[in-house]
């Protein structure tokens, strides 16, 4: 019995930490955010080197063959410091598709690509649970027509992973012809998401086959949902920690404010919100692995469940900045704004509770 | 991540399951640990075969009366689990057993382990815990009950409250301010009392459940040796806070809370209050869920917690949040149910068509008790900013000396 990080994790947490601390201060995200694709193609190499492009590639592809506790942890520091990496759809989403839907030749090609950084993947996965403005993509003929939606990392992506109603999930690369892409400005600026319009496009592939990534498109999406939660759990954590060094050291009538119960109860309230869902952003990772049929419901209660009390603390430790925290230069609206768009990614909290209630048989829709 | 058991505990395991099949017939009822004062025939003799076997009393020395197995909390956990799944009894738990003994064990003189450790683990001697006052709630250190030294004896006056099972209870645990003069922390002593000695006067405390949980317990002249001083004088502030946190775990447990959704979820999937069962309400369903995932993470946060003891590193301020995270929660899952229930849901105390014996209404209000003993929800605030979160004391008004 022994629920909790293991001594590699906590210094897998640790390492991407410290490397961000130095390596990519808040100074150096405001930089990357404000270019216009949200992407440093040698930060992401950097984190290549690190082991986290590859951290679920299996070895003998490159990577690090990890579990996705270990890709949760990573998310979790990732967003600790409102890093501009595409490690959700191509860290994550991607390689947990490959592993369990593609062809031994598509994990060959593409998997060790994704570890090295060579290649990032943009994953078109919102419709899967949110139709807007009509979007939605249909195959005509063998080929792509409609458009996709908030599509994860359109900003650094090379390659796209595009799932259809019928369990295809096509792979094209960034200049198919008939391919658009234009990203879409979010309150987020440390990730980039998009609309894909596809007239007439060719997929260059079908992962395991046309129609057979049931699996994959399943998998991907319960990995997505985990690995958001550990976004959220990062970011309310630092929010957290932000919160209670400024209530440390800002006075006001002759008082440190965190000595003012007003202010410290805030901060016990987020405290007793957080380190409970810690354990459930833990157990629904290793569900993942190791619970398969606990896995999506695991997932789908993680997300929302984060979602719900992220959204609480990052407003929460705004207040407890004051004035300060409602200016830019104060830096916590980043992570309010990382927060906010996790919300809504892959599903939001009410979506994905009526979807909890589905998969446990209490609703026939 | 590793949540399977060796096979030295899966084995455990079979030891225990045996136990069970084999003595099913002997066992007391009562799922939960009988709680004190019940003190028939067959509660005291399923109590003497757990001890015998090490499933009460387990890791109490040998020579106190226990069982005298090393500590090892996952066979606990293990026990535990066992004895849920069957809904037999646990054995006799409270304050005795749960604070009392723990407390002598580690404070208590040689003599007082061997008067009282036995008879009370036997469920023999019944205690009950005397610290709040009227006056001295939150700030459990204000306590004015005071002890004067008579020749070998201390001649004790004041008022206790919130004293559960004082009507039942042979001996009393309490906090005494003994040293006049000394400062208020360091004017405190741990005093055992016979509740049968003249002078004490017991009254119920109604609660707003209806029923009398708890007493006033109101001493006038009470006569009490000073050898049964717990640990030195002055040190009672110190003696009583090695149980406190032990009651506030105590208070809010996972598996008590997930035994309580499923009694929710029932409701939730049987009635038809409304016209359409309530899990068929959108809105219903949407407040189940997001008490479903507060239970969930209370479960993983329990085996958080267990993985960190057993490792022996500090739970931190995870360890702090337990208690008001989940008193809140049993709050909630019962007004959940009581809004399922609609009108049905506030008929209670033995109503026709009364639902689950009345406990929605009943733990609605008791759930509201918990939150506010054992360490008010501000109180626990408090603690987990200050002693989890490194954030400054407010400012303290000393009134002087007591």
């Amino acid at each position: 019995m022994d629920f909790g990080l293991s001594e590699e994790q906590r210094l897998l947490e640790e390492t991407i930490r410290r490397y961000l601390d130095s390596e990519a201060p808040i100074a150096r995200v405001r930089e990357i955010a404000e270019t216009p694709a949200g992407h440093h193609p040698a930060l992401w190499q950097e984190f290549a080197e690190l082991g986290v492009a590859g951290i679920l590639v299996p070895e003998e592809h490159g990577g690090s063959g990890l579990t996705l506790l270990d890709a949760a942890v990573a998310a979790q520091s990732l967003a600790w410091g409102v890093a501009p990496t595409p490690f959700l759809g191509t860290g994550v989403m991607a390689p947990v598709a490959l592993v369990s839907s593609g062809s031994p030749a598509q994990q060959a090609e593409w998997l060790p690509k994704i570890a090295s950084g060579e290649t990032c993947f943009g994953v078109a996965a919102t419709e899967l649970t949110s139709v807007h403005e009509d979007a939605g993509v249909r195959l005509e003929d063998g080929r792509l027509h409609g458009k996709a939606l908030f599509v994860l990392d359109a900003g650094a992506a090379d390659v796209f992973l595009v799932p259809l109603p019928d369990q295809s999930l096509a792979l094209l690369t960034r200049d198919a012809a008939g391919l658009a892409i234009e990203l879409l400005t979010t309150v987020d600026r440390t990730r980039r998401v998009g609309e894909l319009r596809f007239e007439g496009v060719t997929p260059d592939e079908w992962i395991g086959g046309e129609g057979a990534a049931t699996e994959g498109i399943g998998r991907m999406l319960d990995a997505g949902r985990v690995t958001v939660a550990a976004d959220v759990l990062g970011a309310s954590e630092r929010c957290l920690e932000m919160a209670v060094e400024y209530a440390k050291q800002r006075e006001q009538f002759g008082r440190l404010i965190g000595s003012f119960q007003a202010v410290k109860h805030m901060c016990a309230e987020m405290a007793a919100e957080l380190e409970p869902a810690r354990s459930l952003v833990w157990y629904a990772a290793h569900a993942f692995s190791e619970l398969l049929e606990e896995a999506s419901l695991m997932a789908t209660h993680a997300k929302a469940h984060l979602a719900e009390i992220g959204t609480e603390i990052a407003r929460t430790s705004t207040e407890v900045y004051g004035g300060i925290g409602f200016t830019d230069e104060g830096d916590l609206h980043f992570w309010f704004k990382r927060v906010g768009l996790d919300r809504q990614l892959l599903g939001n909290p009410t979506v994905l509770r009526e979807h909890a209630a589905h998969l446990q048989g209490w609703t026939e829709a | 991540m590793d949540l399977s058991y060796s096979p030295k505990y899966e084995a455990f395991r079979r030891e225990v399951r045996d136990f069970l099949e084999k003595n099913r017939d002997r066992a007391a009822s009562g799922g939960i640990a009988i709680r004190l004062g019940e003190k028939d025939p067959k509660t005291l003799e399923w109590q003497r075969i757990l001890i015998e076997h090490g499933y009460a009393a387990r890791i109490i020395p040998r020579e106190y009366g226990g069982y005298g197995a090393k500590p090892d909390l996952l066979e606990r956990v293990i026990i535990d689990e066992e004895f849920h799944g069957t809904g037999l009894s646990r054995g006799i738990g409270g304050q005795g057993p749960e604070m009392l003994v723990p407390t002598l064990l580690e404070h208590g003189s040689e003599e007082q382990k061997r008067a009282w450790v036995g008879p009370t683990i036997r469920g023999e001697v019944v205690w009950c815990q005397g610290y709040s006052e009227p006056n001295a709630g939150s700030d459990l250190a204000n306590v004015q009950t005071r002890a004067v030294e008579d020749g070998d004896d201390f001649i004790i006056n004041g008022q206790k409250i919130w004293t559960t099972t004082a009507h039942l209870a042979e001996m009393m645990f309490a906090l005494i301010r003994t040293e006049a003069g000394a400062s208020k922390h360091a004017g405190l002593s741990y005093v055992l009392i016979p509740m049968d000695t003249p002078g004490i006067e017991i009254r119920p405390l109604k609660t707003m459940t209806g029923e009398s949980e708890f007493n006033e317990v109101f001493f006038t002249d009470v006569r009490v040796p000073q050898a049964n001083l717990v640990g030195q004088r002055g040190e009672g502030w110190k003696i009583a806070n090695t149980t406190l946190k032990h009651e506030r775990n105590m208070l809010a447990s996972s598996a008590l809370l997930e035994g309580v959704f499923g009694a929710l979820m029932a409701i939730m999937q049987q009635e038809t209050s409304t016209g359409v069962r309530p899990i068929e309400s959108p809105v219903f369903r949407d407040r189940l869920l997001r008490l479903q995932a507060r239970v969930l993470s209370m479960k993983y946060h329990s085996l958080r917690m267990l993985t960190c003891n057993l490792k022996g590193e500090s739970t931190g301020v995870a360890g702090l949040v337990t208690k008001l995270t989940g008193c809140e929660l049993s709050h909630q899952i019962a007004a959940l149910a009581i809004d399922a229930l609609g009108e049905l849901g506030v008929l209670y105390d033995g109503s026709k068509y009364l639902r689950n014996g009345g406990m929605w209404q009943f733990q609605h209000m008791f759930s509201l008790g918990l939150i506010i003993g054992g360490g008010t929800a501000q109180i626990q605030k408090n603690i987990i900013s200050e002693r989890g979160l490194g954030l400054p004391r407010e400012p303290r008004v000393e009134k002087g000396r007591n």
